[in-house]
Order: C-alpha cells, then structure tokens, then sequence
C-alpha cells in the first residue's frame, strides 16, 4: 500500500516540479524586458563598461597635463611578459642632486596577458585600467604605445 | 471553379474534374500526384525554413536573449542564409562506410514524414488521401523513420553513430506504445479512424473538452510521447550533443544533413499537427453546444487559420518543453515509458471506454 501510495505521489510531485520550471520560461517568453543580450555594435554610445574592467593599461594625467609616475621601473621588473619598457632621464635639482624623471613609459598592448601586476605593485599608483576595448587596429606597431603625455610632468610631492 | 475558403471539397472536386476531362485517367492522376507531391515539397521547405526560425527564437527568449537579428529585418532570412550555407558545403566521402545504406538512410527517413503528411487534413475538403484507417496508417507509417535512423547509425562506422541511433531505436519503439495507446483513448470517443470523421465529430465540442479528465490525460501522454518520438528535446539522447558529438547524423554533411534535419522538424510539425486534429479538433472551429450566436461568429474565421493557430500551439508547448526540461538519462527514459506512461495509459483507456459505453461524455 505504502509503495502504492508512493508511485502516486512522485507522479504528482514530478509533474509539480515540472510545472514549475516552465512558468519560468514562460515568464521570461511572455516578457520582451527580461532580455539580457547587449546590442553592441548599435549601443555604442551609451555602452559602459562595468568598473573593474581591464581594457588596457593607461597613465592617468590630471588636467594640467601632470601624471605620478617616477619612473622607477617596478612595473617593468614585475611585468611576466616583458609589455613595459621605462626609460628614464637624470635632470639637476637645484639643491645639486640628480633626480630621476621618466623620458618614456612604453607599454606594448600586443604582449599585455591583462594580469594586473604592473597596476597592483606601482608604489606612486600612477597606473589604472582604462575602459577602451576596441583595439583592432591594422598595423602591429601601433599596439605599442607611449603611456606618459608629451610635454607632461610628475605632480610634486611624489616620489 | 468555385473557391469556397469554408469548404474547399468543391474546389479540390472541379480540379479533379477538370483534369479527368482534359486528360486521359492515366495521365490525370499521374498530373495529379505530381501536383499533390509539389505542393507538399514547396510545403515542406517553407514550414522548415519558418519553423528553425521559430525555434531559435523562441528558444532565445526563454533564455532571455535576443536570438537571430542580424539577417534582415529581426532575423527573418537567417535560416534562408542557413539553408544555402549548407546547399554549398561539401558532401563528405566516408571511405569505410557502408555506401548504399549511407546515402538512402536520409531519403528513408524523410520519405516517412512525407508519407505521413500525405493523411493530415488541413482544412475542409484539403487532405490528400482521407483513408478509412487514417490513424493506424499515421502511426504505421511514422515509425518508418526509425528504419532510416537506425541505418544510418550503421552504416556511419561511428561508435557515436551506432550507439546514438540505437538509443533512439529503443526509444521510440517504446514509446510509439504511448502515442498508440493514447490515440486509442480517442479511437473509442470518436468510434472511427478516419481524420475527417474524427474531425467532424467534434464539432459540437473538441475531443479534450468531450472526453473529460481521460481526454486531458491522454493529450498530455500523447504531447509526452510524441516529443520522444520524434527525438526532440528532452528526449533528444539519440543526439545527445555533450555524449555522442551528433549522434546517428555524426557522419553526414551538406544536404544530407539539411535532410535529417529537415525531417526532424516535419516530423515534429506533423505530430503536432495530429495532436492538434485529434485533440483540438483540427480545422473545426471552437463551439460550444447551444450558444448559436458564439457559434456562428467562430464559424466566420476559416478552418485553416483554426487549423494553423492550433498546430502552431502545440509546437509552442513542444518547444517550451523542449528549452525547459534538462535532458533524460536512458534508464529515466525508460522508466518514465514502461513505469509510468503505459499504466496510466492502460488506465486511462479503460475510464475512457467506460465513459463512452455509460455515454457520460457530452
């Protein structure tokens, strides 16, 4: 009797579990404003992309043209992959020292894995992930790119 | 000629009649079955194109996605794009196969489906047989694409091949017992075989609304059996994607795949174009017994848009399963057929013969 009165219940309760799941969907049939899929090519313009996405790398400057970074090349020792190069230039302070300013912060965008060493161990946190991801471009060197501004300083107080 | 959209017995009949006139009878119904076997073709290729259409779409807003949009206008020609896309592809030579039965394997199977379209009426006077046994032909007829399956599966030389088409083999020769046992329970409502006698029947009343609670049922085992049997979604094990790469149609590419793939989906609108005749009552408009008035406004839209609304609604509900259900493992599949469905079944007929013989049904 009792095996009886089970096969009855797994049938009711198998159809139960059933109808359950297609009210689901059929919710989400009957409502056009469940749609998750992005149009990408059409919202470009109001496309924002999420704020832990990693784009590219970039060197934030401020808006007189000023960023932080010292030049010290941690970002290149750490980079796994060799996408950084930092030259740096030694100008004369007036107090008579020799201090170390960047020449040029080279990132090379086609060798980047996106790991995030160089952003993470920057002592000045002069680097940042920027949002820009199109990168189709049609010629390879122009995947390498010079971080720092030309004619930008470091802000003082950095070092 | 007279075009009657309500009744088109007189247009069939003075096509007929105009043929047997100008030709002699040989060639007529030479002229004729040529006509029928067109017509049916140009059918074939449109209601697949639409229904793969279909398909992705509704399959895409279950999922809450978009789904095709990019081929014309919401994606209407992406299954056109689809078809001449594999129209092109090469026809791939299996050196080990065995040839003869590789290459009729899909012809087989899609001249089934075609046989069993052959009995569906489509509207009033619009079959192109109206056999006396029409159901039990149906149902002979439609477990001949197993035969092309099965042969399939052998002659690919695939271990995926054989073992896909062999599940399916299991599959459907247990489960054509449900989709015969539920269309009994109508047989014995009904009290004939023949789709247009079946159909008028039900015009003081659709079968499901006749027959009761053993009517709902059967209809629900009989949506149940006929989705395994024409190896869809949640019973697609013979194709099982994740398992078997593709199954028994591994091996085939360009138009013989386009073939399988084509049958699958007639074979799907076929069933549901049975379940929707003999269930829903078919091109017989919805009445209600004594309302004259709602009666007449319902006889005013023509049998085939009834006919059509009603098909369309049962592929819905197969689609729905099909993209809401996770797929069976074969024992489950078993279970369900031989544990569950053929009891119920059984019992149902029983209730059903019971009601009909105490003439409880109105």
């Amino acid at each position: 009797m009792n095996s009886f009165f089970k096969y009855f219940t797994d049938i009711f309760r198998g159809v139960r579990s059933l109808l359950v799941g297609m009210t689901v969907t059929g919710k989400y049939f009957f409502s056009p404003r469940a749609i998750v899929t992005q149009q990408y090519p059409e919202n470009r313009k109001q496309l924002v992309m999420f704020e832990r996405f990693k784009g590219e790398v970039i060197m934030p400057h401020d808006e007189s043209n000023q960023h932080r970074c010292t030049g010290c090349g941690i970002c290149e020792t750490n980079c796994p992959n060799g996408s950084i190069e930092v030259t740096s230039d030694r100008i004369d302070q007036p107090d008579g020292k020799k201090k170390r300013i960047i020449d040029r912060h080279i990132y090379h965008l086609s060798m980047c894995t996106f790991c995030s060493l160089c952003i993470k161990t920057c002592p000045s946190n002069a680097l940042a992930w920027g949002q820009q991801f199109e990168h189709a471009v049609f010629d390879r060197a122009r995947l390498t790119k010079v971080l720092n501004k030309p004619g930008s300083s470091i802000i003082k107080g950095i070092e | 000629m007279a075009f009657n959209i309500y009744d088109l017995t007189s247009f069939t009949r003075s096509i007929d009649q105009a043929l047997y006139d100008w030709l002699p009878p040989v060639w007529a119904l030479i002229v004729e079955m040529t006509i029928i076997g067109l017509t049916f073709l140009l059918f074939y290729a449109l209601v697949g194109l639409i229904l793969v259409y279909a398909e992705r779409k509704v399959c895409a807003f279950m999922q809450n996605r978009v789904g095709p949009n990019r081929v014309g206008p919401y994606g209407i020609f992406q299954t056109i794009a689809d078809f001449v896309k594999l129209l092109m592809k090469e026809l791939v030579y299996i050196r080990n196969s065995d040839k003869l039965l590789f290459n009729i394997a899909p012809f087989i199977v899609i001249i089934a489906s075609f046989m069993a379209i052959a009995a569906i009426p489509f509207a009033k006077g619009l079959h192109a047989i109206d056999f006396d046994i029409g159901i039990l032909y149906v149902i002979a007829v439609s477990s001949l694409g197993v035969v092309g399956v099965l042969l399939a599966g052998w002659s690919s030389n695939n271990k995926y091949s054989l073992i896909g088409a062999m599940r399916s083999g299991a599959q459907i020769v247990s489960y054509e017992l449900s989709v015969g046992l539920s269309l009994l329970t109508v047989i014995v409502l009904a009290g004939t075989m023949q789709f247009s006698q079946i159909v008028e029947a039900q015009s003081g009343g659709w079968f499901i609304f006749k027959g009761h609670i053993p009517a709902f049922i059967a209809f629900v085992i009989f949506l149940i059996a006929s989705t395994a049997e024409t190896n869809r979604g949640p019973f697609d094990l013979a194709e099982a994607e994740s398992e078997l790469t593709a199954g028994f149609h591994t091996e085939y590419s360009g138009i013989k795949f386009a073939f399988f793939f084509l049958a699958e989906y007639m074979n799907m609108f076929i069933v549901a174009s049975i379940g929707a005749t003999v269930f829903l009552g078919g091109w017989m408009p919805f009445h209600v017994p004594g309302w004259e008035g709602f009666n007449h406004v319902m006889d005013f839209i023509p049998p085939l848009l009834w006919y059509g609304a009603k098909t369309v609604f049962v592929i819905f509900l197969m689609m729905w399963f099909k993209w809401t259900f996770p797929r069976l493992r074969i024992d489950q599949l078993l279970t369900l057929e031989w544990k569950y469905l053929l009891p119920i079944n059984l019992v149902n007929i029983l209730i059903m013969s019971f009601i009909v013989l105490m003439g409880w049904h109105f």
